[in-house]
């Protein structure tokens, strides 16, 4: 049977991690890759880097985190933030990343996903989708962190992304990002249940039920999240054991070999 | 011992690569892992792998392009046999036929077809992404040694390898109704998950890769 994956979510920015983990035992808490190998030893499901450097000049640091991520944890891993086109894509997997997140650039020019699906495989394709909810009740995509609108209609979006070779959706509720108040249900479940492939829900975890309602209620099968790990109040395990002891299927391995 | 891993220009060989080396240097072996896309270091490796992420079509192409590659993979495959793995596409491969995206020729060292992932629950999605317990037919087999049945590999795939020869089918994976994990015979094998993204349980296979002497 397949199980929920826990995902958590690294911020990298100039190729140093913004809130990190914050354990005692880190040599250095910026480095993504001193990060990567914990979350890889406590046996997160995957792990996802979101870049989120602003200048063009630094973009490369980003290849030298996945490469040395790539040589040490043996996990999937997606990469997103500023993927604009093939070459990046390219490049990002042949570091090691296992799967690429694209996310203005699909609302920019929706054939790229296309593009890049047919090139590299629907598999590492994921289309990252930042959603609000506006008056109407519908929730429509955002971008730049938020603050733009575009007035596309969040579900018929995603369906298109589907339709278009998009492996996997990464749904973020602009509106619970950073809140700890739990997912977006109602839209996650709408996204979930709208398109034939998996979805990663982010944006709002703040205890261990909102890893539950992720899936029991949003439909999702894939959790992101960030800052309920970084900052040490839950280890992976105790996310999993938690999904267990709500019937939810989960890997609780702690080394079995 | 040396491993050649073929760099057909698709993506996961660093991955596939540093996992290998990993595996090696907890089991202390002596190894040189080359990948590469020529073809006499293939034939002079004792191991291969073939790695492979994408459509079916495109990495048989991609193969085809590089001068000598098909010859050579029959030889360490079929008539001077090596041990053989091959991950996801690469074991897909293997397969007399794929119908990704039209119907497209495979090796046809394991006689079975491609097809579609149908789980029969319409809520399961596709692909198939993520983890899941491997249940094995053939449990003795040395790529599984200390592997517990039910142990969890990591699978991303919207088609899978029918193997026509239910002895050719080493290990199956529950996703709406089995679904095949591995195959293998002889100096061959296959997994669908990679276990270069496996975790501990990935390594395990690639250390008993890297010690099987078929």
């Amino acid at each position: 049977m397949l199980k929920a994956r826990i995902i958590p979510c690294l911020d990298v920015k100039d190729g140093r991690v913004v809130k990190g983990v914050n354990f005692v035992d880190l040599k250095d808490a910026g480095d993504p890759v001193e990060q990567a190998t914990i979350y890889d030893r406590e046996e997160a499901d995957e792990l996802c880097f979101l870049d989120i450097t602003a200048s063009h000049e630094n973009r490369e640091t980003i290849y030298d985190v996945v490469a040395g991520t790539a040589e040490r944890c043996f996990m999937p891993l997606t990469v997103g933030g500023g993927v604009r086109t093939t070459d990046d894509i390219r490049r990002l997997l042949l570091a090691g990343a296992d799967k690429v997140s694209i996310n203005t650039a699909a609302i920019e020019r929706p054939e790229f996903v296309s593009e890049a699906a047919m090139r590299f495989g629907t598999q590492c394709i994921v289309v990252a989708l930042d959603a609000k909810r506006v008056s109407s009740g519908r929730y429509e995509i955002f971008t730049h962190g938020g603050r733009k609108e575009t007035g596309i209609d969040a579900i018929e979006w995603a369906k298109r992304m589907a339709a278009s070779g998009a492996g996997e959706i990464l749904l973020t509720s602009m509106d619970r990002d950073g809140t700890r108040k739990g997912f977006e249900i109602a839209l996650t479940r709408q996204v979930a249940d709208a398109v034939p492939i998996p979805i990663i829900a982010s944006g709002g975890v703040g205890n261990l039920d909102h890893f539950v309602e992720g899936v029991r209620e949003g439909h999702a099968w894939g959790l992101l999240a960030a800052s309920i790990f970084h900052f040490g109040e839950h280890a992976i395990h105790e996310a999993k054991a938690h999904l267990a002891a709500a019937g939810i299927p989960v890997r609780q391995t702690h080394s079995q070999i | 011992m040396s491993v050649a891993i073929i760099d057909y220009g698709s993506g996961n060989l660093r991955s596939a690569a540093k996992a290998l080396e990993a595996a090696a240097r907890e089991e202390a072996l002596d190894l040189s892992i080359e990948v590469t896309a020529k073809a006499e270091v293939v034939k002079r490796a004792t191991h291969v792998v073939l790695p492979g992420v994408g459509a079916f079509a495109d990495c048989r192409a991609g193969l085809a392009k590089l001068s000598g590659m098909e010859e050579a993979l029959q030889e360490i495959a079929v008539t001077k046999p090596r041990p053989f793995l091959g991950i996801c596409v690469g074991m897909q491969l293997m397969a007399d036929k794929s119908h990704e995206h039209g119907t497209h020729p495979g090796f046809g060292w394991i006689e079975g077809e491609v097809v579609p992932v149908a789980p029969r629950e319409k809520a399961l999605k596709v692909p198939h992404m993520g983890w899941n317990e491997l249940a094995f037919e053939a449990p003795d087999h040395p790529l599984f040694k200390g592997i517990p049945a039910g142990a969890h590999a990591y699978f991303v795939h919207s088609f899978a390898l029918a193997p026509a020869h239910g002895n050719e089918l080493l290990a199956t994976v529950d996703y709406g109704g089995p679904v095949t994990a591995a195959v293998g015979r002889d100096n061959l094998a296959g997994t669908q998950f990679h276990p270069e993204k496996s975790q501990r349980v990935g390594l395990r296979l690639l250390a008993n890769f890297l010690r099987w002497r078929p």
